[in-house]
C-alpha cells in the first residue's frame, strides 16, 4: 500500500466519542487516512462507541514518519478506515457562517428558537460517524417555517448518534418541547403493566375505543431521515422475523406495501390500519419518504387488536388498540407484544435504541422517552364547551385532538383525549394519567349532563 | 504536448479544480501510490497534458514530502456506510418503473458507481433519487436523474451517456454539440401570422461554473449565485434595464403584479423537483429579474441557476430571439468579469441540472391557434416531421385550450440554438399554410413535409 498523503488538520467531528486526553493525543498528530487496504499498523488508542470501534494508528511500513498517525475506524471485523470526512460538508464549510446561516426570520418551530449563530457555527464542521450533518437536521425545520395548529419540533435525528453530537441544538429542543427537560435528567421507562390501577373499566356509553401506540428503533441502522435501501430492508427482514415469531393473540401477518394485492388494500384501508406515503411536508422534507414503498409494510395480528407499521416515521410504530373502555386490556397487549418482539431483535444483536438519559430514542425529539401516547375516542358533548375544558385538560396533562388524528378538529363532540407527555415520566405513568383523567371527564360530562356544577371537581395541576 | 510535474501541477488550484474526481484519483494512484515512472497523459479541454513525477519524489526514501493538495482521498461517510451494504442490498427496485434512469441503470452499472463521487460529494444515489421515487409520468416520459455538479455528468458517465443517448436521439458520446447565438444566421421569423400566432417566447438555462447545481447546492452557494446575478442583471443597459425582486421580501402589490405578468414563479409542487431536493431553503435566495418592457425575464435558483426568458405578444420570433442572444451574451459578459463562466463543454453543450436540458436548454415556442389542424389525423405525424412538440398552453402538464397549442421545438442537444428557432419558425409558418388551407377545406397532403 503507497504512503497516504497527509490531509489538512482537521480534528474529527466526532472526537465527542473521545476523552480529553485522546483528544489531544489526535491534535497532536493530526493526520487523517483513508484506505479501503487492510493496514498492518500498530494500533495506539482504541474507544468503543455505539457505531463503529474507533483507533489511532501508527503505520507500520518502512520509512513512514512515526509522527503520522491516522484516526481509523472498524465497524466489523476486518480493519478497515473508514472516510472520517463528509466531503459534501467540508465543502460548505468554504463558505462563511454568515452565507450559510439559515433565514429563520419567518419561522415559528422549536429548531428556529434554538438555533444561534453561534451553535450553527460550533456545530456546523461535525458530524456522526454515518456522515450525518447539522444541515441535515434542520432542513426540515428551514424548509417548514410553521404549522397553523402545532408547535413544530423542526428538527430530526438521523441516528442514534445525532442528539449526542448536536446535543447543543437538542438539548434545549428538547427541554424547550420536554416541559424543562434538563441535560442532567433520567428516563425511567416501566413496560410493566401489573403496576397500571384500574383502567379496566372506563365507560363504554362514553369511550369508544381505546389505543397505545409508540415507536422503536433498531440499534446499529441509521433513522428513516437518512438510512438507505440496503439498511431499510435489513430492518424489514429483522421485523419479518420478530413478527412472525409471535404465537397465540399475537400470531399475525405481514403486508409489504409494494406487493398488496388491491382486495388486501382495500380490507387495510377499511380497518382503517393503512398508511400511504406522506404528504406532510414535515416529513417529506426531512427524506422520509425516499424509495417509498420499497421495505414499507404493516402487520397485524389476526384478531386486528395488535398492528406495527414498519419503516414508516420511525423503524417500527407500535399500536394496540380495541373498542371499547378496557385501557387496562390495551395497555397489557401492548407491554408484552412489545416485550416478545424486542427479545427477538436483540438475539440478533440489533436491541431497540435506548439511553438512561433520553428512553427511547425515536427520529423526532417530540417523542423520545416513551414514544408513548395512549388515548381514547371519548363522547363529551358538554364538558367540551365548557369554560375551563382547556385548563381541566392542561392540568390533568392531557391533550385533545380530533378522532382524524393530529390535524383534525373533533366532530359531534367526539374527542380523542391522550396523554401530552413524552419524556421524563414511564409509560405506566402516562397510561396512569390517561385512565384517571378520562374516569374524571367523563364523571363531569355526567354531571352537566343533569345540570349540575363540576366546580368542586376541577383537579389541582398534576 | 505539455508537461507538467505532479507537485506543479498539484498546485496550480485553477487547473486543478477543473478535472474530475476520477481523473484526479487516477492519477493519484499510479502516479504517486504505484510510483510509474512513464508519463500520464491526460485530455483536457484545452488539449492534451502530461503529468510526471520528479524522480526524487517518486523514491520510497526515510521521509516523504507531503503533497500540497489534499484532493484525495476524499471521503464520504455517509456513501461509505451504505458501502458496508451489498450493491444487491442496496439496488433499487425498478419494476415498477417507466423513466430514462430505470431503463439504464442495471446492477453491474450500479455495482460500478456507488462507490464514486463528485468532488462536491455527489453520489450515484443522489442522481438517481428522483426518478427511484417518481416511477413514472401520464404524459411525459421523464429522465429520472438529475446532476449535482458540473462534474456529474463526467463521474457516472457510464449512467449518464446512455440516459442522453436515449433522450436526445442517439447522441453520441463522442458527438461535438455546436452553440450559435448569432440571431443574424436566422433567416426570417419575423412575419408570423398575427391572426394565428398569439406570443413568441424563447427560453433557455444556465449553469455557474463553480457552484453545485440547485439539487446540492447549499445556502452559501444558492446566495452567492443570487448576489452575482442581481449584480450582472443590474448591470444591463437601454431596452433591458430592469429590476429584480427576492422571492422572499416581495409586496403583496409587487407579487399580484407578477402574477398577472404569468411571470412569478412558485415554490415546487411536482414531485419530480422535490425529491431531488430543489426546494430546500425556499424562498432563500431565490428571484425573478425582468426588464422595464417586460419582454426580458430572468429566474435566479429555481430549477437551474438562471433560467432566462425573452418574449412578447404577436410573431415576431426573429425580435424576440435577437432580445434573447443580445441579452443572454451581455449576461455571460458580466458574469465572466467577475471570474465566473457559464457551464459549457464542447460534447454537451450547456450544462444544466437536468440531462434533458443539455446542449442549448433552449425550447423556443409560440402560442398558435389550430383548431382545424390539430384534428387533422396526421397532426401528431406533421410535428415528429418537423422536429416540433405540442404542449397545452398551461404548460408541458397542461392540454389545449380552444384549440390553441405551444409549438415549440421537441430537441435541445446536437443542434445549434439558430437551427432550433429556425425549424420552430419553419415548421410554424407551414403548419399556418395548412390550416389555413383547412379552413377553406382544401387538402394538404402536397404540404405534408419529410423528415427534417
Amino acid at each position: 500500500m503507497g504512503h497516504v498523503p497527509p490531509l489538512p488538520l482537521m480534528v474529527p467531528e466526532y472526537s465527542t466519542h473521545l476523552s480529553h486526553a485522546e483528544s489531544c493525543a489526535l491534535e497532536a498528530f493530526p493526520r487523517e487516512g483513508t484506505t479501503n487496504e487492510p493496514m498492518d499498523a500498530t494500533l495506539l488508542i482504541q474507544k468503543k462507541t455505539p457505531m463503529c470501534f474507533l483507533g489511532i494508528v501508527r503505520l507500520n511500513e518502512i520509512g513512514s514518519d512515526p509522527k503520522d498517525c491516522y484516526l481509523f475506524s472498524r465497524t466489523d471485523r476486518r480493519k478497515s478506515a473508514i472516510m472520517t470526512k463528509n466531503c459534501n460538508n467540508d465543502y460548505k464549510l468554504k463558505f462563511s457562517l454568515e452565507e450559510e446561516y439559515p433565514d429563520l426570520s419567518q419561522h415559528n418551530n422549536h429548531m428556529a428558537k434554538v438555533l444561534t449563530k453561534d451553535i450553527y457555527n460550533k456545530l456546523r464542521s461535525k458530524q456522526t460517524p454515518s456522515g450525518f450533518t447539522l444541515d441535515d437536521c434542520i432542513q426540515t425545520g428551514v424548509d417548514n417555517p410553521g404549522h397553523p395548529f402545532i408547535m413544530t419540533v423542526g428538527c430530526v435525528a438521523g441516528d442514534e448518534e445525532s442528539y449526542e453530537v448536536f446535543k447543543e441544538l437538542f438539548d434545549p429542543v428538547i427541554s424547550d418541547r420536554h416541559g424543562g427537560y434538563k441535560p442532567t435528567d433520567k428516563h425511567h421507562t416501566d413496560l410493566n403493566w401489573e403496576n397500571l390501577k384500574g383502567g379496566d373499566d372506563l365507560d363504554p356509553n362514553y369511550v369508544q375505543s381505546s389505543r397505545v401506540r409508540t415507536g422503536r428503533s433498531i440499534k446499529g441502522f441509521t433513522l428513516p431521515t437518512t438510512n438507505s435501501r440496503g439498511e431499510r430492508r435489513a430492518v424489514e427482514k429483522l421485523s419479518i422475523e420478530a413478527l412472525n415469531s409471535l404465537d397465540g393473540e399475537f400470531k399475525g401477518k405481514y403486508y409489504p406495501l409494494k406487493d398488496m394485492t388491491d382486495k388486501e388494500q382495500e380490507q387495510l384501508i377499511a380497518d382503517h390500519f393503512l398508511f400511504d406515503k406522506p404528504v406532510s411536508p414535515l416529513l417529506l422534507a426531512a427524506g422520509m419518504a425516499r424509495d417509498w414503498p420499497d421495505a414499507r409494510g404493516i402487520w397485524h395480528n389476526d384478531n386486528k387488536t395488535f398492528l406495527v407499521w414498519v419503516n414508516e416515521e420511525d423503524h417500527l410504530r407500535v399500536i394496540s388498540m380495541q373498542k371499547g373502555g378496557n385501557m387496562k386490556e390495551v395497555f397489557k397487549r401492548f407491554c408484552v407484544g412489545l416485550q416478545k418482539i424486542e427479545d427477538v431483535f436483540k438475539k440478533h444483536n440489533h436491541g431497540f435504541m435506548w439511553n438512561e438519559h433520553l428512553g427511547f430514542i425515536l427520529t423526532c425529539p417530540s417523542n423520545l422517552g416513551t414514544g408513548l401516547r395512549g388515548g381514547v375516542h371519548v363522547k363529551l358533548p358538554k364538558l367540551s364547551t365548557h369554560a375551563k375544558f382547556e385548563e381541566i385538560l392542561t392540568r390533568l396533562r392531557l391533550q385533545k385532538r380530533g378522532t382524524g388524528g393530529v390535524d383534525t378538529a373533533s366532530v359531534g363532540g367526539v374527542f380523542d383525549i391522550s396523554n401530552a407527555d413524552r419524556l421524563g415520566s414511564s409509560e405506566v405513568q402516562q397510561v396512569q394519567l390517561v385512565v384517571d383523567g378520562v374516569k374524571l371527564m367523563i364523571e363531569m360530562e355526567k354531571k352537566l349532563e343533569k345540570g349540575e356544577s363540576i366546580d368542586d371537581m376541577i383537579p389541582a395541576q398534576k | 504536448m505539455k508537461f507538467f510535474q505532479w507537485d506543479e501541477w498539484t498546485a496550480n488550484s485553477s487547473q486543478w479544480e477543473r478535472f474530475s474526481c476520477t481523473i484526479k484519483q487516477t492519477l493519484h494512484h499510479d502516479l504517486v501510490l504505484e510510483n510509474r515512472q512513464t508519463p500520464q497523459r491526460v485530455h483536457t479541454p484545452t488539449g492534451k497534458i502530461g503529468i510526471f513525477v520528479s524522480s526524487q519524489s517518486s523514491s520510497s526514501s526515510s521521509t516523504p514530502q507531503p503533497t500540497k493538495t489534499a484532493v484525495m482521498p476524499f471521503g464520504n461517510s455517509h456513501n461509505q456506510l451504505k458501502m458496508k451494504n451489498t450493491s444487491e442490498q442496496e439496488y433499487p427496485d425498478l419494476s415498477k418503473h417507466n423513466n430514462h434512469m430505470a431503463k439504464v441503470l442495471t446492477p453491474a452499472l450500479y455495482e460500478n458507481l456507488r462507490s464514486k463521487q463528485t468532488p462536491s460529494g455527489f453520489t450515484l444515489d443522489d442522481v438517481i433519487q428522483t426518478g427511484v421515487d417518481n416511477p413514472g409520468h401520464p404524459f411525459i416520459m421523464t429522465v429520472g436523474c438529475v446532476a449535482g455538479d458540473e462534474e456529474t455528468y463526467e463521474v457516472f458517465k457510464e449512467l449518464l451517456d446512455p440516459v442522453i443517448q436515449d433522450r436526445h436521439g442517439g447522441y453520441k458520446p463522442t458527438d461535438k454539440h455546436k452553440t450559435d447565438l448569432n440571431p443574424a444566421n436566422l433567416k426570417g421569423g419575423d412575419d408570423l401570422d398575427a391572426n394565428y400566432v398569439l406570443s413568441s417566447r424563447v427560453r433557455t438555462g444556465r449553469s455557474i461554473r463553480g457552484f453545485c447545481l440547485p439539487p446540492h447546492c447549499s445556502r452559501g452557494e444558492r446566495r452567492a449565485v443570487e448576489t452575482l446575478s442581481v449584480e450582472a442583471l443590474g448591470a444591463l443597459t437601454g431596452d433591458l434595464k430592469g429590476k429584480y425582486y427576492a422571492l422572499k421580501n416581495m409586496t403583496e402589490a409587487e407579487q399580484q403584479q407578477l402574477i398577472d405578468d404569468h411571470f412569478l414563479f412558485d415554490k415546487p409542487v411536482s414531485p419530480l423537483l422535490l425529491a431531488s431536493g430543489m426546494a430546500r431553503d425556499w424562498p432563500d435566495a431565490r428571484g425573478i429579474w425582468h426588464n422595464d418592457n417586460k419582454t426580458f425575464l430572468v429566474w435566479v435558483n429555481e430549477e437551474d441557476h438562471l433560467r432566462v426568458i425573452s418574449m412578447q405578444k404577436g410573431g415576431n420570433m426573429k425580435e424576440v430571439f435577437t432580445r434573447f442572444c443580445t441579452g443572454l451574451t451581455k449576461i455571460e459578459e458580466l458574469f465572466k468579469n467577475k471570474g465566473h463562466a457559464f457551464m459549457w463543454n464542447e460534447h454537451l453543450g450547456y450544462v444544466l441540472t437536468c440531462p434533458s436540458n443539455l446542449g442549448t436548454g433552449l425550447r423556443a415556442g409560440v402560442h398558435v391557434k389550430l383548431p382545424n389542424l390539430s384534428k387533422y389525423r396526421q397532426f401528431e405525424e406533421i410535428l415528429k416531421r418537423l422536429r416540433l412538440q405540442k404542449r397545452g398552453t398551461g404548460g408541458v402538464d397542461t392540454a389545449a385550450v380552444g384549440g390553441t397549442f405551444d409549438i415549440s421545438n421537441a430537441d435541445r442537444l446536437g443542434f445549434s440554438e439558430v437551427e432550433l428557432v429556425q425549424m420552430v419558425v419553419d415548421g410554424v409558418k407551414l403548419l399556418i399554410e395548412m390550416e389555413k388551407r383547412l379552413e377553406k377545406g382544401q387538402a394538404i397532403e402536397d404540404l405534408m413535409p419529410a423528415q427534417k
